[in-house]
């Protein structure tokens, strides 16, 4: 046993030898929790996880012996676990309305039976990582019960079809150190050490969110990492609730770090009444929730990532395909810097340590597709938000993080302002897999999807440079070609790129919707170009009651309704060849 | 409580007192001080250790000596008497009386600093709130338990447009006195203050506020304490009364000097612009304390209100207050120089939480599409105006020219209302339709095909003719 020597904000001194870095404390008469960062002599530093205020000089301080771990296991999903993984909702019925201090509650549910089939017999050669039978957790999601990663040995017995606690013992094993070791359906794992696989493979798919911005755009592949850096107001928030609710991973984590109490309600309230678009089931069934929000105490805050990134390692293990968002990595970062100041450590940029760098990358690390213990493939996503203070992206956080990611989208202030949503700035975003994705469209898309992606964004950069000039001088200064580009850029912005959430028909893209709303603008593009060439004046085309259609087009037609839309696509020409039919005809002109 | 007088400072400097050989201190306990002249100070413990004990004076360390500097530790954090009585009453920025009454005769004393709300207690916001100001309701609605600050700059009428909201909120169908005020004000003038409470006084609400003052010249330390008391009378109304609690608090930017003063003091690692790497948490413990509870029928709107340094958004206290609030309502010098009251800037504005507050079972259905629909064309108005100023509005296309007389119009009559003015949100939308039907409907495309028939007016514009 130790005891306090002193109180500074989160930043405790303990009398604590043989303590160890990591290492999981218990301090005063609450028994507030906390960790051990540093030692100094017989004297340990702790971070505490709970608020101080009352801690006093020569309390009570003890070592657990163990590093911060997470119980993995059925009943993870649907439940929502603060940055500890205490669940929220238990919290609520133990200690009221608000969070009170030193409480410790089991992840799981310890009544609740689950119907286990074994997959493996007696005899059997074990080794960690393993697949040792199942458990249906949700309806759409079949919970695969893993041998712990650090056992290996003889399988001895093992439990026959039947239910079930989380604490009872399914199987029994004979490790090769000669140890028997009793298994469960749950076991736990430290939080900061990333859980093992076989081996690294790249990543193949694109991850399909429904909205065209990012696929179409600036595509995100299974396995991979991603940023949504933005100012507030920007609609981030959004974008998140629509990835999580739309994309075709098995398993969406939500990490809501240091964010706002009524957005994670808003999360809590709508979250039930969703249904998975890819199995019909409620949303819940398939998402883990872990909330952090800001008020609550900052060192747990810094938990909550590694909490969250943990449980989708778990889920990737069991061959799963797993997108985490973590929101917003600048609270987490700006949690290190908190504890880094009280420490007294010497700040490199905006008070943010100088180990902010590292720490952002193997935290990133943490995502890929992998083949698994188990032999399977899984893998994680892993989208951060980015929250810059001032809407400033050379501040550091963001500057790192622009280095890590392979997908980068870029939330704009001025995007927003016009309530041109979602505020993905497509000159800032850039995506380096644009060839990866490429190969997934053509095969089930169309082979034309890379082509006409760098032909939406070339004309966006030519738009762009275009409205500079009429900035300065005038719309009248164009020739009639460079109108003709202005107008097809806006089609594209406002027939393709804005997409409204809250629109039931386009809250959600199918791919080829996508592809075909973006074929049609470049279709009016390039017709409307051959027009110009066959002397139709530029005026007629911008009077064309098409232009005003084809804005419409995206709620009109849903993603079920593809034939009708490619139909309607296909009739673009005749609109012009009508035109042009009706300007060479010379009597037909008033 | 002890009643064992220590006399061991070691150190006095900025608002902080350091003791020696102060046994079994509790961390964030309250404590009492007692100067050489006999006047007594309130403190709270920041810091303790086995050696010393760190104390912030909320009146500061002025005046203060090592010699006869006596203290007493009292072994609670500090605390606020709450009762129903606290209605009507003007306390300090400690929750002392400032009215001339006697202290309150309470049942409970509660810990100012609270404790954070479980998230799964929370029940989310979706009352409309009506402010009878257009700008506002039309585009920016306020919902009952959420946070919209005011973003100012100095000499802007911020605390003009608070008064006017506390005057005139109220929900849809309810009668007016619903809500009780918590008034906090930290750092601004003593006209200010007065003004507020004239403004209350005339609307007759001054019976149904509570004011807690630390006004520009009084103790800065002070303002630390100053909106957690307001805060935790707040919460006592809210969910323990079952009020309505609008809350305004005035000028956090003074509040968080207040906090990077104490921080420098203490040596605390600057983060930006000096202020400490905890100021976002420290923001964060203030404003979550807003909202609504399951299963209680109070609750707390929260309007902060600062001033941006320099007019800059991007100054770390609007930043960071923006990263935590739903939303915010911006003023803008440039309407406020051109005489239009109240300066809103609205393309700047957001309100996170008008999605759900407003539409057909709130307000009325085409709401949603409108306020797209204002801030869509507006923005458009803004580059048409940005050209014009340099190609001049004559050479302007006609469509392009329409654009100006629609900003010039949305101005002057949309965000632009007397200090008086109450609109009803139908007459805000009324008016908005009237705006846009200067517009050529081809080109509101946010509004659907439905809401046109119903709304757009033709005879509004007439250039709006058959196509040639």
């Amino acid at each position: 046993m130790g005891y306090v020597i002193e109180v500074n904000g989160p930043i405790v001194r303990l009398h604590l030898p043989a303590a160890t870095i990591g290492e999981q404390v218990r301090v005063g008469a609450l028994g507030l929790a906390g960790e051990v960062i540093a030692r100094e002599g017989d004297e340990a530093v702790a971070q505490m996880y709970e608020h101080t205020d009352g801690l006093r000089a020569g309390e009570a301080a003890e070592g657990l012996r163990r590093p911060l771990t997470v119980e993995l296991g059925p009943g993870l999903l649907g439940t929502l676990y603060d940055g500890l993984q205490r669940p929220l909702t238990e919290l609520r019925a133990a200690s009221g309305d608000r969070i009170a201090r030193g409480l410790d509650l089991p992840a799981l549910p310890r009544a609740r039976r689950w119907p286990f089939s074994p997959r493996l017999a007696a005899g059997a050669r074990l080794n960690g990582g393993e697949v040792l039978g199942t458990v249906q957790e949700t309806a759409s999601i079949e919970h695969r019960i893993l041998v712990p990663p650090d056992v290996r040995g003889e399988l001895l017995e093992l439990a026959p079809p039947g239910e079930y606690t989380v604490t009872e013992g399914i199987a029994r094993v004979r490790q090769d150190d000669g140890r028997i070791r009793q298994l469960m359906l749950s076991h736990r794992w430290p939080v900061r050490t990333p859980r093992p696989y076989r081996y690294r493979d790249h990543a193949v798919l694109p991850l399909i969110t429904g909205q065209r911005i990012l696929d179409t755009f600036y595509p995100l592949l299974k396995g991979g990492k991603a940023a949504i850096p933005g100012p507030f107001g920007a609609g981030k928030t959004v974008l998140q609730q629509q990835i999580a609710r739309w994309c075709n991973a098995q398993i969406v984590v939500f990490v809501g770090c240091g964010e706002r109490g009524n957005e994670l309600t808003d999360v809590l309230d709508f979250m039930p009444r969703l249904t998975d678009p890819y199995s019909g089931r409620p949303l819940l069934e398939r998402t883990l929730l872990v909330a952090n929000t800001s008020n609550m105490p900052v060192v747990a805050r810094e938990a909550s990532v590694y909490v969250g990134i943990t449980l989708a390692e778990y889920y990737r293990d069991q061959g799963y395909d797993v997108v985490m968002l973590a929101d917003s990595t600048s609270r987490w970062a700006e949690a290190l810097r908190e504890v880094a100041g009280r420490l007294g450590q010497m700040p490199v940029e905006e008070g943010y340590p100088a180990y902010l760098g590292s720490r952002l990358a193997a935290f990133y690390e943490r995502a890929g597709r992998v083949q698994t213990l188990a032999g399977g493939y899984g893998s994680v996503t892993l989208i951060g938000t980015v929250s810059p203070p001032g809407g400033d992206f050379s501040e550091p956080v963001t500057r790192h993080t622009k280095e890590i990611v392979q997908t980068f989208w870029a939330l704009s202030r001025e995007l927003a302002d016009a309530r041109h949503y979602p505020a993905v700035d497509w000159v800032e975003s850039f995506c380096g897999d644009v060839t990866a994705a490429a190969r997934w469209w053509t095969t089930n898309v169309d082979a034309g999807w890379q082509a006409a992606r760098a032909e939406a964004l070339a004309l966006l950069a030519a738009s762009a440079e275009l409205t500079r000039i009429v900035n300065l001088v005038g719309v009248e200064a164009l020739s009639a070609e460079q109108r003709w580009t202005l107008e097809a850029a806006a089609l594209i912005k406002e027939g393709v790129l804005q997409q409204s959430a809250l629109d039931p028909v386009d809250s959600h893209a199918a791919p080829a919707k996508q592809y075909l709303l973006l074929r049609a603008m470049l279709d009016i593009h390039a017709q409307g170009m051959r027009a110009l060439g066959l002397g139709v004046p530029v005026r007629r085309l911008l009077e064309l009651p098409l232009l005003v259609e084809a804005r419409r087009w995206k709620g009109h037609y849903g993603s079920e309704e593809v034939e009708a839309l490619r139909a309607r696509v296909a009739s673009i020409p005749q609109v012009f060849e009508a035109l042009v039919r009706t300007h060479q005809a010379p009597d037909a002109r008033g | 409580m002890s009643i064992v007088e220590y006399r061991s400072a070691t150190s006095a400097r900025g608002g902080l007192v350091l003791m020696r050989g102060v046994p079994g201190v509790a961390a964030g306990s309250r404590v009492l001080l007692r100067d050489a002249a006999g006047g007594r100070r309130n403190g709270v413990v920041l810091r303790v250790s086995s050696e010393a004990v760190l104390v912030q004076v909320f009146e500061g360390t002025d005046g203060l000596d090592l010699e006869h500097t006596w203290a007493r530790f009292l072994d609670e954090p500090y605390r606020l008497a709450v009762s129903r009585e606290l209605l009507g009453r003007v306390f300090n920025g400690l929750g002392q009386p400032r009215d001339g009454r006697p202290p309150l005769i309470a049942r409970e004393r509660r810990d100012v600093n609270g404790a954070p709300i479980n998230p799964t207690a929370r029940a989310y916001p979706r009352e409309f709130i009506q402010t009878g100001i257009s700008a506002i309701d039309g585009m920016n609605a306020l919902t009952r338990g959420q946070k919209l600050p005011i973003f100012s700059g100095g000499g802007l009428p911020h605390n003009r447009l608070a008064a006017q909201i506390v005057r005139q909120a109220r929900l849809i169908g309810e009668e007016a006195g619903q809500f009780v005020v918590v008034f906090a004000a930290f750092g601004i003038s003593n006209a200010e203050a007065r003004f507020f409470q004239e403004s209350l006084e005339d609307s007759g609400a001054l019976t149904r506020t509570v004011m807690f003052l630390n006004l520009a010249d009084e103790p800065v330390i002070e303002r630390l304490l100053t909106p957690r008391a307001a805060l935790t009378a707040a919460e006592y109304l809210a969910f323990e009364l079952g009020y309505h609690v609008l809350v305004v608090m005035t000028d956090m930017t003074a509040y968080c000097e207040a906090l990077r003063e104490v921080a420098v003091q203490r040596g605390d690692v600057p983060a930006r612009r000096g202020y400490p790497g905890y100021l976002y948490s420290d923001l964060a413990e203030l404003y979550e304390r807003a909202g609504r509870i399951r299963e209680r029928s109070g609750s707390i709107t929260l309007i902060p209100v600062l001033s941006m340094p320099a007019d800059d958004i991007t100054h770390p206290v609007p930043d960071l207050t923006g990263y935590i609030t739903e939303g915010q309502i911006v003023l803008a010098r440039e309407l406020a120089n051109q005489g239009i009251y109240p300066p809103v800037a609205v393309l700047p504005s957001l309100s996170r939480l008008m999605k759900d507050g407003v539409g057909r079972d709130h307000t009325r259905e085409d709401h949603p599409q409108v306020a797209s629909q204002l801030f869509a064309s507006y923005a458009r108005a803004q580059e048409v105006r940005r050209l014009a100023a340099i190609i001049g509005a004559e050479d302007l296309a006609e469509g392009e020219r329409r654009y100006l007389a629609f900003a010039e119009a949305f101005e002057h009559r949309f965000v632009q209302q007397g200090e008086d003015e109450e609109r009803s949100v139908i007459d805000t939308l009324e008016l908005a339709w009237e705006l846009l039907s200067l517009l050529p409907r081809e080109q509101l495309t946010r509004v659907s095909e439905a809401e046109l028939a119903r709304h757009y007016k033709a005879s509004a514009n007439p250039s709006a003719l058959a196509p040639p």
